[in-house]
């Protein structure tokens, strides 16, 4: 554990309830500077909700998020993309009708500083920079892979490769801290190795990853720490090896009879 | 190859008043042309943001009322006891006034909607609409009501006492319609080929996906229904000095849907589309009567292509005939020139 590393994201007592239903339940986790942190868990064990949480898109119940001591509830998305928190999504989601360059000029918007009327008075600090956030859109898509692409439409891509254009569009915005919902769900073996390569690459720009993911080879490969929810609470944390251990962990994911067999 | 193709349009469109001797055509042009500057407003909502405003016809009449009592000045009784009374303005003054009060409309429907998109959309722009024609119809001590505001004065540029020009006749309200129409062009491309415009097509895209990498879509929603309304403003203020006469009926529903037409089958989202929609529903109507076709033949012929162009070219015009073009010259690329051996070509 490195002592000096800050704390990026701290969640503290999250609680989401839909009606009567509660889908995190008093989750407290941390996500540390520069680390990969993997948020795992059975199906419905609240991943994507504590994502959509952190990130705006539904209110908490009870508890707060901070972003670097900054409360993140009560803020919108855009805002908290606007603080360096950028998300994925878990079902792909591209801006479809546009050219995959498109795609990633639509996410440097954050970057981008043309005001309204300066646009409509074609000033040329416009033109000026229309032309470096072309330029930086195809430094994006060649980071990614996708500089081939870039005159195609988002919808002729095959699956891998939109999944890369959505990473790509999330790095537009210039993350500090970036969330990847199942980045790799649904990728072959040989895409899921590259992606793990790139993720790698995100990483040594100093960015740090919240991840979740079912693929275990590519969490415990990727990751230094994982946190594992079920039922919406936090069952464990820890390192890769810690994780594998943990009986909680193995009963959570393959039952109370299969504990008791193998523990 | 481009720059010229525009070149020769715009000399081709400047020249027309030179040779076209018939003011009825001329006339139909500029009408045309206005309703092209209102379409092209409303595919900045409908084609770029998504958003289908079928009120907009409410921005043109507020447009055409503001500027019209403006440069005819009025007395109305706010309160019982409490008269205010508006000299004359020139009408220069009057339109930019209709211009900003339509954009400013459309500033407050933008807000009051920022969280209604799709079907609630169309429903606070309708009914707004539908007040604003109520409130035309039955203010009659400021609108005259039904009995319309007459004898709007035409539009003077210049300096008074040494020179002045009255846009009276059609040719100069030709060439008057045909640069705010460029004008209003240049606005848009400007507008849409920038981060603005990428905002609200991302909007049009994938809201969420759009929140999550920072874009205030709301924002871009607000800027742009008031873009919009005040572009659609300032065809409306074109619109009275033009014809002169303004009652409630320029808030008729009839004229959104023919400026939604125009947008749909030129295609929306596209720059040329209104353009070409807007000349073709313009004219339509017309040509059919030149044609000398019965009035009510006239109106089923112009309802059947509508339909006809709809259902073959869902995407609208200006799509279809660029996939075509695009399609053909792949095709072209893919075929070995004519005359070379085949196993040269295949090497």
């Amino acid at each position: 554990m490195n002592a000096r590393a800050g704390i990026e994201l701290a969640v503290d007592a999250l609680t989401i309830r839909f009606g009567g239903l509660t889908a995190v339940d008093g989750a407290t986790f941390e996500v540390r500077t520069g680390e990969v942190l993997s948020l795992i868990g059975p199906n419905g064990a609240g991943k994507t909700t504590a994502f959509n949480a952190i990130t705006g898109f539904i209110e908490l119940t009870g508890g707060h998020i901070a972003y670097r001591g900054q409360r993140l509830d009560g803020l919108k998305p855009n805002q908290i993309a606007a603080l360096g928190v950028v998300r994925t999504f878990q079902k792909t989601s591209v801006f479809t009708g546009r050219s995959v360059h498109d795609n990633v000029a639509i996410g440097l918007h954050l970057r981008s500083r043309q005001t309204p009327l300066a646009i409509l008075l074609g000033l040329p600090s416009v033109a000026r920079e229309e032309k470096e956030l072309a330029k930086e859109a195809s430094q994006i898509l060649r980071f990614v892979g996708l500089e081939a692409r870039a005159g195609q439409p988002a919808s002729s891509l095959p699956y891998g490769e939109l999944r890369l254009l959505e990473v790509a569009v999330a790095l537009a915005a210039q993350p500090k801290l970036l969330l990847l919902d199942e980045p790799v769900s649904g990728m072959n073996p040989v895409e899921t190795d590259s992606f793990m390569k790139l993720l790698a690459q995100i990483r040594g720009q100093g960015i740090t990853v919240l991840l979740v993911e079912h693929d275990m080879k590519m969490v415990m490969g990727v990751s230094d720490r994982i946190v594992c929810l079920n039922h919406g609470r936090v069952i464990a944390t820890g390192s890769p090896a810690e994780i594998q251990r943990n009986p909680e962990v193995v009963r959570a994911y393959l039952g109370e009879r299969y504990a008791r067999a193998h523990g | 190859m481009k720059l010229w193709a525009t070149i020769a349009w715009l000399a081709f469109l400047f020249s027309v008043p030179l040779w076209m001797g018939d003011l009825y055509v001329l006339h139909i042009l500029i009408i045309t042309g206005i309703f092209i500057i209102a379409a092209m407003s409303l595919n900045l909502l409908l084609g770029y943001t998504g958003q289908l405003s079928l009120g907009h016809v409410a921005f043109f009449g507020i447009g055409a009322y503001t500027s019209s009592l403006m440069s005819l000045g009025f007395e109305v009784h706010l309160l019982p006891n409490w008269l205010v009374k508006l000299e004359p303005k020139p009408v220069w003054l009057g339109m930019l006034t209709g211009i900003a009060l339509a954009g400013a409309c459309g500033w407050v429907i933008g807000k009051v909607s920022f969280k209604v998109r799709g079907a609630y959309f169309v429903i606070v722009s309708v009914s707004f609409a539908e007040v604003v024609r109520l409130v035309a119809l039955n203010w009659v001590e400021l609108t005259q009501g039904p009995m319309a505001l007459n004898n709007i004065p035409v539009l003077r540029l210049g300096v008074p006492g040494w020179f002045e020009f009255a846009f009276l006749r059609k040719p100069a309200n030709y060439y008057l319609v045909l640069v705010a129409a460029i004008l209003s062009y240049v606005l848009i491309r400007r507008l849409v080929s920038s981060r603005a415009g990428r905002a609200m097509i991302a909007l049009r895209e994938n809201e969420p996906l759009a929140t999550s990498v920072g874009v205030d879509v709301t924002r871009y929603l607000v800027l742009a229904t008031m873009i919009a309304a005040a572009m659609a403003g300032a065809a409306g203020a074109l619109y009275a000095h033009y014809v002169r006469i303004v009652d409630p009926d320029v808030f008729l529903f009839i004229y959104t849907v023919t400026m939604v037409i125009m947008v749909v089958a030129g295609g929306k989202g596209t720059l040329a589309g209104p353009i070409v929609g807007g000349l073709i529903f313009g004219l339509l109507p017309e040509v059919l009567r030149a044609a000398a076709i019965k009035p009510e033949v006239q109106w089923v012929v112009y309802g059947v292509l509508m339909i006809l162009v709809v259902y073959f070219l869902p995407e609208g015009i200006v799509p279809a005939v660029r996939n075509w073009w695009q399609g053909r010259a792949r095709r072209e690329a893919a075929e070995p020139p004519a005359g070379r051996p085949a196993a040269e070509a295949a090497r």
